[in-house]
């Protein structure tokens, strides 16, 4: 059984129809690439699986349990994990408090108010600021950070959840050729911690590092599956060559 | 860009972002200070200590609106609500129960003013969606507005004209009446309240409230359940407000419709920013000026019929020119928000 099942997934923002009857699988283990032309409805299938929206129809199941309807407290709850698009870090708490909040988020009410993990976790705050580079600036505000670093702290956040299936939103948007050539080497040894769906513009980027893609146009399931099959179906390619 | 960056220059962002040397601790040091000495400094002056009192008991008031807004970023404006029937209770229980130990009726007013907020915070924040700042502002103002004017036409509770005549607050057979030992009360009370906040602020809970203010649903796809936590922090605030409310109404002997109202609910919002919310010292600072300013001016006819007009203005003028408070003068953003995890060695 697939880790996340998507059945007939459908959403519409007043009359506009963003997606109509997406069905994706994603595999225990895999990196999963959406891929599409702008407008063609990755993010709000990105954003419709973490529970930023809701879908209006279709199901969606993940590692079991339904959670069309389920508020983002609830899936995060479940094991999803979600790096927003636009970047999201708490800019006026320190780079270390960020990822200690996110990393906190299972501890029980009454540990957060006695501190009693604030030690223990220390060393996992500190090896996932290491592993992303951002160990130096620990101690200074999220919102100082360049651009390309808050993105960094943004999936370190988002692995600190220590999520099942992690959903990256253009992890690489905004950044400059070597940030992306250091993202891609930072990301690729988590599949051995969780599943991973990434939307991504950089086609480049996303062939090196998925292992499954699923193409979208105009809010439905154009193609999918391994990358060298993507590579070669003439659908993609005449909506790549026509429309991107 | 990478973090790769040299010593040298790690060192330099270390330093564009080291703090200034916490400021805090001796502000709330010298409040303490200062607050230990005012009663044999004041002498005679029996006036200027049910002053000072008052001030004790209504910093109970700002600190609880400051658990709301500066640490949870909830807009409440009915604060006042919690504090003005923990009071009606507790001269109610006097008046029909002659009872008025002090360790049963101040933890009887801050269950009161917990159960009453925590009915508020399941009303307006434990809803399935979210609810805006300005629902939750609009949700209390009613609140405090319906409750007063409830009151100002109920018999039982002495209608307009409120409850005179509070039972003396006492402890076996001492009775507390104004003057210095009901001062070293309030400010026991108001040391051991403020303690506690802090001890909440800086806690872990503490670092989850400060990511709730900057970013609420952020915090929801971290897998916390931020109303949950909302509720929570409304409904210790209810609990302080409470507490100060009974400690009013023994003080003052009297409790009345214009103590649960919008009116005190405003003022208590008032001590908070002109102090600087978040800081938790800066409400108390905040009363004190207000009040301290309040009570000499009202000496003054010529000012004292406009007096309400000027402290709206001082507040339009804060809100405006400086929102954080006259303590954000002299505390830094980061030491205002806080740090919750530990500084590493060579970092800021």
């Amino acid at each position: 059984m697939a880790l996340l099942e998507i059945r007939g997934v459908s959403k519409s923002f007043r009359t506009l129809r963003a997606l109509e009857g997406v069905d994706v699988d994603v595999q225990a283990g895999t990196f999963h690439g959406l891929i599409g032309p702008n407008g063609s409805g990755k993010s709000t299938l990105l954003k419709a699986i973490a529970g930023a929206h809701f879908a209006d129809g279709g199901t969606i199941v993940f590692d079991g349990h339904d959670i069309t309807r389920a508020t983002p407290y609830e899936r995060a709850r479940l094991g999803l994990a979600l790096k927003f698009q636009i970047t999201a870090v708490l800019p006026e708490l320190s780079v270390y408090d960020n990822v200690l909040l996110a990393i906190q988020s299972g501890e029980s009410l009454t540990r957060l108010l006695l501190s009693s993990s604030r030690r223990a976790l220390d060393g996992e705050v500190t090896a996932l600021l290491e592993r992303f580079r951002l160990i130096d600036r620990a101690d200074d505000l999220a919102g100082e950070l360049s651009h390309g670093q808050q993105q960094w702290l943004e999936i370190a956040m988002a692995l600190a959840l220590r999520p099942k299936l992690l959903l990256l939103d253009e992890p690489t948007g905004g950044m400059s050729p070597e940030e992306r050539r250091v993202t891609g080497s930072l990301l690729a040894p988590i599949k051995a911690q969780c599943t991973l769906v990434i939307v991504e513009h950089d086609l480049h980027f996303i062939r090196d590092i998925c292992d499954h893609l699923t193409v979208l146009d105009q809010g439905r399931v154009l193609d999918h599956g391994d990358v060298a099959t993507i590579q070669r179906s003439p659908k993609v390619q005449q909506v790549f060559t026509t429309r991107v | 860009m990478l973090s790769e960056a040299g010593p040298a220059l790690t060192a330099q962002r270390a330093g564009r972002t080291r703090p200034a040397r916490r400021v805090l601790p001796w502000v709330e040091g010298t409040a303490l200070v200062v607050a230990l000495v005012v009663p044999f400094a004041l002498g005679e002056r029996t006036d200027l200590v049910t002053l000072a009192t008052n001030v004790a008991i209504l910093s109970l008031l700002a600190i609880s609106f400051d658990l709301c807004w500066g640490l949870s970023g909830i807009m409440s404006f009915g604060q006042a609500l919690f504090f003005g029937v923990a009071g009606y209770v507790i001269a109610l229980v006097g008046r029909d129960l002659a009872f008025s130990q002090l360790w049963a009726m101040l933890p009887l007013a801050m269950l009161v003013g917990l159960a009453l907020a925590g009915l508020f915070a399941a009303f307006l924040l434990l809803g399935r969606k979210a609810p805006t700042t300005i629902f939750v502002a609009l949700g209390t103002l009613t609140g405090s507005y319906a409750a007063e004017r409830l009151v100002s036409g109920w018999q039982y509770v002495g209608a307009g004209n409120g409850l005179s005549s509070v039972k003396l607050l006492q402890l076996g057979t001492y009775e507390f009446v104004e003057g210095t030992a009901f001062y070293f009360l309030a400010l026991i009370v108001l040391v051991l309240v403020y303690l506690g906040a802090r001890f909440l602020k800086q806690s872990q809970l503490g670092l989850v409230l400060a990511g709730m203010r900057q970013n609420e649903e952020r915090l929801a796809f971290f897998g916390y359940r931020v109303q949950l936590f909302k509720a929570l922090v409304f409904s210790l605030a209810g609990m302080v407000a409470g507490l100060g409310g009974a400690l009013y109404s023994y003080h003052q002997g009297f409790i009345g419709p214009g103590n649960m109202g919008p009116g005190l609910s405003t003022t208590a919002v008032i001590y908070c920013l002109f102090g600087g919310s978040g800081t938790l010292i800066g409400p108390v600072l905040g009363t004190v000026a207000v009040e301290v300013l309040t009570y000499v001016l009202a000496d003054i006819d010529a000012i004292k019929r406009i007096w309400p007009v000027i402290l709206g203005l001082v507040l339009l003028a804060v809100v405006m020119f400086q929102p954080k408070g006259f303590l954000g003068l002299l505390v830094s953003d980061r030491e205002r928000i806080g740090s919750y995890g530990r500084r590493r060695p060579g970092g800021s």
